[in-house]
């Protein structure tokens, strides 16, 4: 499916760009909602409503979001600390709304950082970002193994000052492939996963198993691999002494032979590129 | 120099219910203004540094308290010292150099115990901008605190209850009728000097001044006419109305910390400082006491003028009442250990200096100090091993940013290797780093803070390869075994200036030392594979710096000796002492590389 892809044209693309705009909207509108003393399990409940309305019915996992040290994962130790609690937003606390909802088949997957009020802190970690963005870009673009570029990125972010804050997630993935899923009347999820996606993750890793690849893009030996093409939902996650800050977007991976074309950012029109192009405007 | 020799000092004289008060007034009188009140036996010369330092910034009051220096006394003395006609005078000094501003105020020893009065009662309430409270308990928080424990007699209650009745000998002795008074105008009064040089270490001068026999027999009132009746019937209101900075010396022989245990439940607005030193801070540690004094009283104008509560802009951080507004300033900064050390003290609220070769990194460091709570932070570029750099260094942090209150030689390197391989050159790189480094940070900055005379503290990255022998590490164990020895002959020297040395040994700790090591007799490429292969292991025992940095502080506040830091580190430091054997066993071992 996706894997066909050859360049920006491609027709499928335009439903993957539809559906992560969608979902950057609803982040946008929700944090636009959040106020003082609003739980993290109502933020995650804001977000589901608003897609619902929208029409998604299906996920690739439910949306998170997680307030104040809890962005930078402090004290994670097992998987279940990932779901939404009973944490209220204080003013100048930085938050993570992450979603991952399935429209019409396709699928996206977000991550929006933001803070309630002032925070230079928070601020400095999401312009910093952005040379994560660019070097990631770079690197899939030179063909290298997947699990150097983890490296790389990881180097980036302890010369800033930063400690990797996605190796907190389930096998330390820095990102994984996302590709488009059967709509169904009944789409169950379990842990908060939906269960079509995981099948098709599941298959993914079982082809990519044969073939020496695997979906999942991790600091490990099965991720020492060149880029495979395909759709990656990209995550970078900094973390700095109680305030973490990420952004999750979906990285087009092909297998043409243009540079350009063999690797690029599905769409360049979100909150946080936006943000960045400001900033310069204003420095 | 004495108050009045001091620049720009005037003198006037302020009438009070029947008595004269001496009141001494320094800088613009158009500042807002801060009044000094000193405590028993003493006179307003105790400010004399303090009132120097911040009569810069603002309109600086000192006064004698009645029947001390060169105020009046009441007849008769008895009942003339109560707490309600301290507060009359107080408000008359206020009155008459600030008539329409409040004032902060500022009390050490019974001048803080009168000013929690002043900070109390409703009748001074608009007169006082801000209260500091150095080394005085409020009678009436001291008389609930005895009652609650007598009430509720825990062992640790009875301990705390014993152990500030034993500090307080000195009060029962001055209850006694006549005879403190003869002692003080006689023998006690000529030897008291010499008293305070040697057990507070004091430094030697005009004080105390030649009124000191009168100030101590009339002060001797100061305890008759309030201790006994305010402990047995403390009062039930005395929530204080401003915000209060409480500094604590932690080696004060006469109150113990634990007296203000339940402070915050008297005041709303507390902000608690400590500070290592005995009873007389005013004399012993000037530079630190005006610094948190005027930053107080800056906060509460600014917080007055629509800024934030000052309790609220406080740092959160970890010993924040220890290291706030002090000077840091950490080697090898850039990275690893020195990194997460400058951001730990930039939480704790104090300034600090990056150093290191990388300039980026430093500046990097710098900048997001001074995000998380570092109110100042700077990057300085140097070579720890370059005797000239550093002394240049030494000059201009003197002269841009003050005397250093900690300072931690951290920069170091790796060199592995067997010994035979190792070359002269490389010998000579990581001792000039390791060992030369270290010298040259304790010769120059440990020199500016013994000049001072004002305490401080060193800490020195060793590493628990200093007394973990091994075939793999000859040269880096070498250095580091120097720097521990180093540190404890420095440690015994600096004592009497109350400089204390730390010497950290952290052990395995995941930083980026190994993608830097030298490997002694191997190729570029046998080199890359090694330092590739060690970063590995030290990443899968993952062992964070920044718990290293959290025992630093911890190091510095407690003055611990050698801090061995991650379990490897303490074994070794065990068995190094219980069986030496066992370790030169394990140095045998060719590490799995």
């Amino acid at each position: 499916m996706a894997s066909r892809v050859k360049d920006e044209r491609a027709p499928e693309l335009q439903g993957f760009r539809e559906v992560q705009r969608l979902a950057y909207a609803c982040a946008e509108a929700v944090a636009a909602r959040l106020k003082p003393g609003v739980t993290e399990r109502e933020a995650a409940r804001m977000q589901r409503e608003w897609l619902r309305e929208r029409g998604v019915r299906d996920w690739f996992h439910l949306p998170f979001a997680w307030f104040g040290d809890r962005t930078a994962f402090a004290g994670f130790k097992v998987p279940l600390q990932f779901f939404p609690t009973d944490r209220r937003l204080e003013p100048g606390m930085p938050f993570i709304l992450d979603m991952a909802p399935v429209y019409k088949g396709f699928t996206a997957d977000i991550g929006y950082s933001g803070c309630l009020g002032l925070n230079p802190l928070h601020d400095r970690l999401l312009a910093d970002l952005e040379a994560h963005r660019g070097l990631i870009l770079s690197e899939v673009r030179e063909r290298r193994p997947l699990r150097e570029i983890y490296e790389d990125v990881e180097r980036l972010m302890i010369r800033q000052g930063y400690a990797n804050r996605h190796r907190a997630y389930p096998f330390g993935v820095i990102a994984h492939k996302v590709d488009r899923v059967a709509e169904r009347r009944w789409s169950p999820h379990v842990f908060g996963f939906g269960t079509q996606s995981l099948k098709g993750l599941l298959s993914d890793a079982v082809h990519g198993h044969r073939d020496g690849w695997s979906p999942l893009w991790s600091p490990y030996r099965f991720s020492d691999h060149p880029p495979q093409p395909g759709l990656w939902a990209v995550e970078p996650h900094l973390g700095f002494r109680g305030t973490g800050a990420k952004f999750e977007e979906i990285l087009v991976v092909t297998d043409s032979r243009d540079p350009e074309q063999s690797a690029f950012w599905l769409d360049d029109d979100l909150p946080h590129v936006r943000r960045w192009a400001e900033e310069r405007v204003a420095a | 120099m004495s108050l009045r020799d001091l620049p720009g000092a005037r003198e006037r004289r302020v009438a009070t219910g029947g008595i004269e008060l001496c009141v001494v007034e320094l800088g613009d009188a158009a500042r807002p203004t801060i009044v000094l009140v000193h405590g028993y036996p003493d006179s307003k010369e105790v400010w004399t540094q303090v009132a120097r330092q911040l009569a810069e910034q603002w309109h600086v009051v000192l006064y004698d308290v009645r029947g001390h220096g060169r105020s009046t006394a009441p007849v008769p003395l008895r009942g003339g010292f109560t707490l309600e006609k301290l507060t009359d005078d107080f408000l008359a000094v206020a009155d008459a150099v600030s008539p329409d501003r409040p004032v902060h105020v500022v009390g050490h020893d019974w001048g803080s115990v009168q000013a929690w009065e002043f900070a109390t009662v409703s009748r001074t309430e608009g007169r006082i901008a801000s209260f500091t409270s150095v080394s005085g308990p409020s009678l009436d928080h001291f008389g609930h605190w005895i009652k609650q424990r007598m009430a509720r007699p825990t062992p640790r209650r009875v301990g705390q209850l014993l152990g500030q009745g034993a500090k307080s000998w000195y009060v029962y002795m001055l209850h006694t009728p006549v005879l403190p008074e003869l002692a003080w105008r006689g023998p006690l009064g000529k030897r008291w000097p010499r008293i305070l040089e040697r057990l507070e270490k004091v430094p030697p001068g005009d004080y105390p001044t030649p009124s000191l026999p009168e100030d101590a027999a009339h002060g001797a009132w100061l305890y008759r006419d309030n201790v006994r009746s305010r402990l047995r019937r403390p009062r039930a209101d005395a929530f204080a109305h401003v915000p209060v900075q409480l500094i604590t010396p932690t080696g004060d022989i006469f109150l113990s910390e634990q007296l203000y245990d339940g402070l915050d439940a008297w005041v709303p607005q507390l902000t608690r400082r400590s500070l290592p030193a005995k009873h007389w801070v005013p004399r012993t540690r000037p530079d630190q006491l005006a610094s948190w004094i005027g930053e107080f009283a800056a906060a509460n104008e600014a917080a007055e003028q629509g800024g934030v509560p000052v309790r609220d802009a406080a740092p959160k951080g970890a010993y924040a009442d220890r290291f706030g507004g002090q000077l840091v300033l950490v080697t090898g900064a850039a990275a690893g250990i020195g990194r997460a050390t400058a951001f730990a003290f930039a939480e704790a609220g104090a300034r600090v200096v990056a150093v290191d070769r990388d300039a980026e990194g430093a500046g990097r460091t710098a900048e997001l100090a001074r995000l998380i709570g570092a109110p100042a932070a700077w990057a300085e570029t140097v070579d720890v091993s370059d005797e000239q750099a550093m002394e240049k260094l030494a000059e201009k942090v003197a002269a841009e940013y003050g005397i250093v209150d900690v300072l931690v030689n951290n920069a170091g390197i790796g060199v592995s290797g067997s010994f035979l391989e190792t070359s002269a050159e490389e010998w000579r790189r990581v001792l000039d780093v390791n060992l030369w480094g270290v010298i040259h940070g304790c010769r120059l900055f440990g020199k500016q803070m013994a000049d001072r005379g004002q305490g401080g503290h060193i800490v020195n990255t060793a590493s628990a390869a200093a007394y973990q022998p091994s075939r793999a590490l000859p040269a880096y164990s070498t250095s580091k075994a120097a720097v521990l020895m180093l540190s404890e002959c420095l440690r015994a020297e600096l004592a009497e200036k109350s400089i204390g040395v730390s010497a950290i040994c952290p052990g395995i700790v995941n930083t980026n030392i190994t993608a830097t090591t030298r490997f002694a007799g191997a190729d570029a490429a046998e080199e890359q594979r090694l330092r590739k292969r060690t970063s590995k292991l030290y990443g899968m025992r993952n062992y964070p710096p920044e718990k290293v940095a959290d025992a630093i502080l911890r190091a510095v506040v407690r003055n611990q000796a050698v801090v061995p830091v991650t379990p490897e580190s303490h074994a070794a430091r065990f068995l190094s002492r219980l069986s030496p054997g066992a370790l030169r066993a394990v140095a045998r071992l060719k590490p799995p590389l």
